[in-house]
């Protein structure tokens, strides 16, 4: 009979555990330091295996790529799971998004906070997509064999403001409302779309029905907008962006891994 | 220096071959994943901070009667609100904006020196960093901060120290460039801000007959393109000057748009 002192034993624990076969199915490497181990850590995993399995050593110097994508992809991740929490609250219908934004602050169990991850990750992305497309500039890293990838980010780029946009609508505050108008009412002076553009008479566009009352299901900033709005910022952008998103990473392996001096 | 710290593109790093280079690589578990893990833990911590501490702003509720003064575009979009104070909408809200995507798009493709690709140089690509930079930092971000900080009711101009006062008045005393230069009659002005326009893209062409040798490399599609983009995003910078320092409103007025 082993005493309560060697059935206690840790260590004994611990290896019944990571050699019982629910653990072995689910983790098949242990942090055995050996350079083969290292490789399949990478490529056996999911979440690592866009990784290639070695990469040059400028490569992983904060001072090279300023760790800026990844950085930018971090916050979408974060945005992507406070938003789902929000949407549990919000509804994007004029009488209720307000008092659902409300209700959120001040009843929903950390309501507030997944609200103010929300908007402040979002803020940040923009910052972090501005710094990286700096960077990936003055590293010249848009040259070839990498010009395609560029073009992906600049489509990026643009989405990520979009999301930006579409999204500061949904408070349906004043702030909310006519930021929103200002930006649209651009949308009023497109070339031959718009009903206040040059050349509008030719093609006859009118205020009801021009390229801003596609954007806005209306004339004004009202419910009809807002729920555009709400589709475009939940499902039709995001999934955009998720999409090139992949592509952005699978490119960057293909073309070679991040640039360095050849 | 320790083998790690060496800055990419030094001399040292530029005096090995090419092969030795390329192949000096690390294992990625766990030299760049825990860097990664360390970089997700310092954001996350931020963020969590900043959203404990400060709090998203919620306005009254949406009121389509009541215009606040002034009404911003979100911030990152005060760039493009103030070029409305030089343009008219249909130039600064939709064609500006598309050509900043467009040309952003073309970079690659029209910065034809095989250079300074994956490592930071300034002298050897010292007018493309160049027109990056003016175009980042000048007219984008120092837009916004303006935009933010400077541009209050009426999006009038105020110095950070001055009250914004919503009554303030501005001597609206622009004038069109063709009157000020004499033209008096209709098609007048409009055939001299014509000529004014393309005098200023028609330094395009002679550049390139100026510089024809030096242009071999690059090709005339791909020559145009570019000093197009430059020429466009210089003529903003000039507009502006324009209007700041001689009260120009447009430079060119015919009966469908101006400019
Ligand atoms: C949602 C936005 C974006 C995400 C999540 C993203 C993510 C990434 C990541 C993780 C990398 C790996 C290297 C690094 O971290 O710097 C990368 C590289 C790259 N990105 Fe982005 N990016 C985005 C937007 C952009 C934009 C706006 C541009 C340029 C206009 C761009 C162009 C590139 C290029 C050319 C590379 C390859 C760099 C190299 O090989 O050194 N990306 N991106």
């Amino acid at each position: 009979m082993p005493s309560l002192k060697e059935r206690l034993n840790l260590d004994q624990m611990k290896r019944s555990v990571l050699d019982s076969q629910v653990w072995r199915s689910m983790f098949r490497h242990g942090y055995e330091d050996t350079p083969r181990n290292r490789v399949l850590m990478v490529v056996d995993n999911l979440w690592l295996h866009l990784h290639p399995t070695k990469i040059r050593r400028h490569a992983i110097r904060i001072r090279f790529t300023w760790c800026m994508g990844g950085v930018t992809f971090l916050l979408f991740l974060y945005l992507v799971v406070t938003g789902v929490v929000l949407m549990f609250y919000y509804r994007p219908v004029g009488e209720y998004a307000y008092a659902d934004i409300k209700y959120l602050e001040f009843d929903a169990p950390f309501g507030m906070f997944m609200r103010n991850m929300h908007r402040w990750a979002a803020h940040a992305m923009v910052i972090a997509v501005w710094l990286h497309m700096l960077r990936v500039f003055m590293t010249g890293s848009y040259k070839p064999p990498r010009e395609f990838n560029w073009v992906i980010g600049v489509l990026l780029l643009t989405l990520t403001l979009l999301l930006s946009f579409t999204g500061y609508l949904l408070p349906w505050d004043q702030l909310a409302i006519w930021a929103v108008t200002v930006g649209t009412n651009m949308a009023r002076a497109t070339p031959l779309l718009g009903s206040e553009g040059p050349f509008a008479e030719m093609v006859g566009v009118t205020p009801r029905f021009d390229a801003r009352s596609a954007l806005l299901g209306g004339t004004i900033v009202g419910p009809p907008t807002l729920l555009r709005f709400y589709v475009l910022h939940c499902i039709v952008v995001p999934l955009i962006a998720a999409i090139l998103m992949m592509v952005h990473f699978w490119r960057i392996r293909k073309d070679g891994g991040i640039s360095g001096p050849l | 220096m320790a083998k790690e710290d060496k800055v990419v593109g030094s001399a040292d790093e530029m005096a090995k071959t090419s092969w030795e280079r390329v192949n000096d690589k690390v294992h990625v578990w766990p030299y760049l994943t825990r860097l990664e893990f360390m970089c997700a833990i310092i954001i996350t911590i931020l963020l969590v901070v900043w959203s404990i501490v400060i709090d998203a702003p919620l306005e009254e509720p949406a009121n389509p009667s009541v215009t606040p003064n002034p009404s911003k575009a979100p911030w990152y979009f005060l760039g493009l609100q103030e070029l409305l104070v030089y343009f008219d909408p249909w130039m600064a809200g939709v064609v500006l904006p598309t050509l900043i995507i467009v040309g952003l798009m073309a970079i690659p493709f029209i910065d034809v020196n095989p250079k300074g690709n994956g490592y930071y140089t300034f002298h050897e690509r010292r007018f493309a960093i160049f027109t990056f930079l003016f175009g980042f930092l000048v007219l984008w971000v120092w837009m916004v901060v303006q935009g933010t900080f400077l541009r209050g009711p009426g999006w009038n101009f105020f110095m950070p120290w001055e009250y914004w006062d919503p009554h303030k008045v501005v001597a609206l005393t622009n004038v069109d460039l063709p009157y000020m230069l004499g033209f008096r009659s209709y098609w007048g002005q409009a055939a001299c801000g014509a000529v004014l326009i393309l005098l200023w893209y028609a330094t395009i062409p002679a550049y390139y007959i100026w510089r024809r040798e030096r242009m071999k490399n690059v090709g005339l599609v791909r020559y145009l393109i570019k000093a197009s983009l430059n020429m466009t995003m210089m003529g903003i910078v000039a507009k502006m000057v324009l209007r700041i320092g001689l009260n120009v409103k447009y430079v060119l007025v015919t009966p469908w748009f101006n400019i």
